[in-house]
């Protein structure tokens, strides 16, 4: 059983909050890993540490058993760590093409090409037409991204974490703000991820966590509150008491 | 020693002076995120108005200055009301050629009509010349700028801490839209504070004739220094920019007196240092939103 | 089409070569040949195309704002004429790189600066390097020659072989030859990955980083050329007007530089070229209205295109001639002008 993710008292203050409390957690290589909690318990924070996004206070981070604290972003995504963004972080004025385009070439490593123009090679335009299909955005592929719906934006936002062939993946609510008759398509996409990539989900979907996720993580105001395999974590009077009032539990 | 005196009076009277010009700016900045280039008008158009007032038409020296003040406050609201406010949602970019537009403008327009040279304000006797305390040399005229510079510091600090105008302001500039939520007219806030920070400039300009040198290239020659003034000293306070101005005040004089073969360089590299060390400003955020 | 070729053939359309471009060029040549007499003013708006191009590289393409940028024109202009005027280099084009280079040189240590901040930091310390060197040029009056600048530089014949005439018509060519040539180098670049990843930065630099994109590696790459650009025009001008005085540091020609780009848009690398034309139209317009606040127009221009706005000034001025484009080419061949709030 080998860990892909690690963190190590992970502690992050902003001012005198304490975002991240002595946070230790172990993801397996290969894991449907969820990480839940009410809003606020900090873990978008969590991610935008793991990520390289936020410098912890204190604590290490090991991807694949390297110490990756120190990491800047970029360093992490071609170490394998990728991830999607809860709101939609794309770039509005180049086509999903481009986009994934651009993504596959520094994945490469011929981002820094500034000699041979885009498209001309074969290896890496059949990789993307691959990621088109895949994510059914080939019929918009020339498009600009601000003006595709919702729901394909949501879907590129995928499709490009995935382009970078990371192994070890963060997806943080991939279904936020999808329209209900686009949801099946994320849905689709995400139970589809093949299962040498290591996948780590923020949800509030709880339809969506407990018929993905083979481990459970719940972090409230930013310390681990407990963690186990789904049935066990829908049974705990903790979890249940923290949620009430939140939302509805459909367990 | 008596040098270093006179110096440090010179360099606080000019930082004070620099502080009353560029205050206005960094207050639109920290407020609206508007970056205003054309600051440097307003101030020139004080100045100007104060001269014509006081050398043309004979009105004491001390009477013209608030009309420098409301003069340029008037040129801001109307300025304000007719083209800025429909800036305010642009870029950084866009605000910065619509400003440095009208700044060009402006320039021309004083140029044509009074022409480019320097133009100086007649002051009355009892502002001309210095007297000695103890070998250090106090000119009466900055002498003047420090009480001045220094009772609107101070007003304007009792004025942001102590009124509802204050809180109202300060509540804008932490964060509009929870204060606009609160039931908080921003943009009449905004209104009268930018005007505010016209007249203020107005004022500015004016007492800077004697010192700084008024002229119609006023605005282009002095915008680094109202820059500099509020990206080193944030736009979150007021106390930010009035130590940055302080600094850059003395640095300036220093730099003049005791390496004059490198004066200029001594501000800019400051700033560069500064800036490189610390992105955004040496005391607070500078348009974080 | 497969999917796969599809792909290809799409990512590589932009690059094509648009018959637009083909034209442009002809014409632009064809200038040469028709206009005999106005050799000075068409190579000064090649100098500032050439310019421009260059902030556009930054500007356009990698949203990096600067209000200094005439810093790297100054240093290429003070190089050239230095190289000239003490005859340490004679031979005008290797004396043209040396320059380019001197000023890239400065583009690369000043990059560190640059890449940090926000905008607004940016544009401070951009203006604050250029009044640096406006202020440094002034000082050692005994190199550059202060306010009166380098006198007396003679331009020995290019290649040893083409001398520069009186009318220009060797300055015309030689600079359009510059020119095109670091056009067709900046075309290439900026359809290459790396030039797709710069518009990526630009639009998103989180997301940007989230890909594995070293943004600011590549933002130094960029600021770096962009300065070589700078400085070859700054060294252009010295030697096809023989002067180089303190106004290449000049405020005003930083500024100039963005009305350039805001008429012409920015990101397509043709928008310096044109809005270099019209620029200097513009410019010889005002000049015989009002000789000496031909500045008051220039700021009203200004003020007008932002308070229209961008976007629309260019829809409405590229209306008439897409129509005509459509009519003869079809709608493929269409221009606009690809522009985001920059």
């Amino acid at each position: 059983m080998t860990i892909a993710l690690e963190t190590r008292n992970l502690e992050k203050t902003f001012g005198g909050l304490r975002v991240t409390r002595d946070l230790s957690l172990k993801i397996e290589q290969g894991a449907r890993h969820a990480l839940i909690g009410p809003n606020g318990a900090g873990k978008t924070t969590v991610i935008n540490q793991l990520t390289g996004v936020l410098k912890p206070n204190s604590g290490r981070i090991l991807l694949e058993g390297q110490d990756i604290t120190d990491l800047p972003v970029h360093k992490r995504v071609l170490r394998g760590l990728s991830r999607t963004f809860q709101i939609n972080q794309l770039y509005p004025d180049l086509t999903p093409l481009e986009t994934i385009g651009l993504a596959v070439s520094e994945r490469l490593g011929h981002g820094g090409d500034w000699w041979r123009r885009m498209g001309t090679r074969s290896d890496v335009n059949g990789e993307i037409a691959d990621l088109l299909t895949r994510f059914h955005l080939l019929d918009v592929m020339n498009e600009e991204t601000v003006t595709l719906p919702y729901g394909k934006q949501r879907l590129l936002e995928i499709a490009v974490a995935i382009a970078a062939k990371p192994r070890v993946l963060l997806l943080d609510e991939p279904a936020a703000g999808v329209p209900e008759s686009e949801r099946h398509d994320i849905l689709a996409v995400v139970g589809s991820l093949p299962r040498d990539v290591t996948v780590l989900l923020i949800e509030h979907d709880m339809d969506l966590v407990f018929s993905f996720a083979d481990r459970i993580s719940v972090l409230v105001s930013g310390a681990l509150l407990t963690e186990g395999p789904p049935e066990q974590v829908a049974r705990d009077p903790q979890v249940k008491a923290v949620y009430l009032g939140e939302e509805a539990v459909n367990v | 020693m008596t040098a270093i005196l006179t110096n440090l009076f010179d360099g606080v009277a000019y930082g004070m002076l620099l502080f009353v010009l560029a205050c206005g700016l960094a207050v639109t900045l920290g407020l609206m995120n508007f970056v205003n280039l054309a600051h440097g008008a307003f101030a020139m158009a004080g100045g100007y108005v104060c001269m014509v007032l006081v050398n043309r038409m004979g009105w004491p020296f001390f009477a013209a200055l608030p009309l420098a003040f409301v003069s340029s406050a008037a040129i801001g609201i109307a300025l304000e009301r007719t083209l800025y406010r429909h800036l305010y949602a642009r870029s950084h970019l866009d605000q910065v050629l619509f400003t440095i537009g009208l700044t060009f403008m402006s320039v021309a327009a004083v140029d044509y009509i009074q022409g480019s040279s320097r133009v100086f304000i007649n002051l009355p006797a009892a502002l001309q010349g210095q007297f000695d305390v103890f070998g250090v040399g106090i000119g009466r005229y900055r002498l003047m700028i420090i009480v001045i510079c220094g009772l609107l510091t101070i007003g304007l600090q009792m004025v942001l801490a102590k009124t509802r105008f204050g809180s109202r302001l300060r509540a804008a500039v932490d964060d509009p839209r929870a204060a606009s939520g609160l039931g908080i007219n921003v943009p009449q806030v905004f209104a009268f504070t930018f005007a505010f920070g016209c007249g203020l400039a107005g004022l500015g300009g004016a007492l800077s004739a004697e010192i700084l040198g008024l002229d119609p290239y006023f605005p282009l020659k002095f915008m680094i220094y109202f820059l500099i003034v509020v990206t080193v000293g944030g736009s979150s306070s007021i106390t930010g920019p009035f130590l940055a101005s302080l600094l850059l005040g003395i640095g300036d004089v220093a730099g003049k007196y005791y390496v004059p073969k490198m004066g200029p360089f001594v501000i800019y590299t400051m700033m560069i240092v500064i800036l490189i060390w610390r992105p955004n400003g040496l005391f607070g955020r500078t348009a974080a939103r | 089409m497969t999917a796969s070729s599809d792909v290809g053939y799409h990512a590589q359309r932009q690059a094509r070569w648009h018959y637009g471009e083909v034209a442009f060029w002809l014409i632009v040549l064809g200038c040469g040949f028709l206009f005999p007499s106005r050799y000075l003013i068409m190579t000064d708006i090649l100098r500032l195309a050439l310019f421009t191009m260059s902030l556009d590289l930054i500007l356009g393409y990698a949203g990096i704002v600067s209000l200094g940028h005439a810093a790297f024109f100054g240093v290429g202009a003070y190089a050239a004429g230095l190289l000239a005027l003490h005859g340490i280099i004679t031979e005008p084009v290797l004396a043209l790189i040396v320059a380019g280079l001197a000023a890239m040189v400065l583009g690369f240590a000043t990059s560190f600066l640059v890449i940090r901040g926000v905008d607004l930091t940016r544009l401070m310390v951009t203006l604050g390097i250029a009044l640096l060197l406006e202020a440094l040029a002034e000082r050692f009056s005994n190199i550059t020659g202060g306010t009166d600048g380098l006198q007396g530089i003679e331009m020995q014949p290019i290649f040893g072989e083409i001398p520069f005439d009186m009318f220009g018509k060797t300055g015309f060519f030689y600079s359009l030859a510059v020119l095109f040539l670091l056009f067709l180098f900046a075309r290439r670049v900026v359809h290459s990955p790396f030039g797709l990843s710069l518009r990526a930065i630009k639009n998103n630099p989180l997301r940007a980083a989230a890909i594995g994109i070293p943004v600011n590696r590549r933002l130094i790459a960029i600021y770096t050329l962009a300065a070589f650009y700078a400085g070859i025009a700054g060294a252009l001008f010295t030697q096809t007007t023989a002067i180089a005085s303190l106004d290449v540091f000049a405020f005003e020609r930083s500024a100039d530089l963005m009305l350039v780009l805001v008429i012409g848009g920015t990101g397509y690398l043709y928008g310096g070229l044109i809005g270099a034309v019209i620029f200097r139209m513009l410019q010889e317009f005002f000049s015989t209205i009002t000789p000496q606040y031909w500045q008051f127009w220039i700021g009203l221009v200004l003020v007008v295109i932002v308070l229209v706005g961008r976007q629309r000034l260019h829809r409405w001025v590229l209306y008439v001639p897409n129509l005509v484009i459509k009519q003869v080419m079809g709608r493929k061949a269409v221009v606009a002008v690809p522009e985001s709030d920059a």
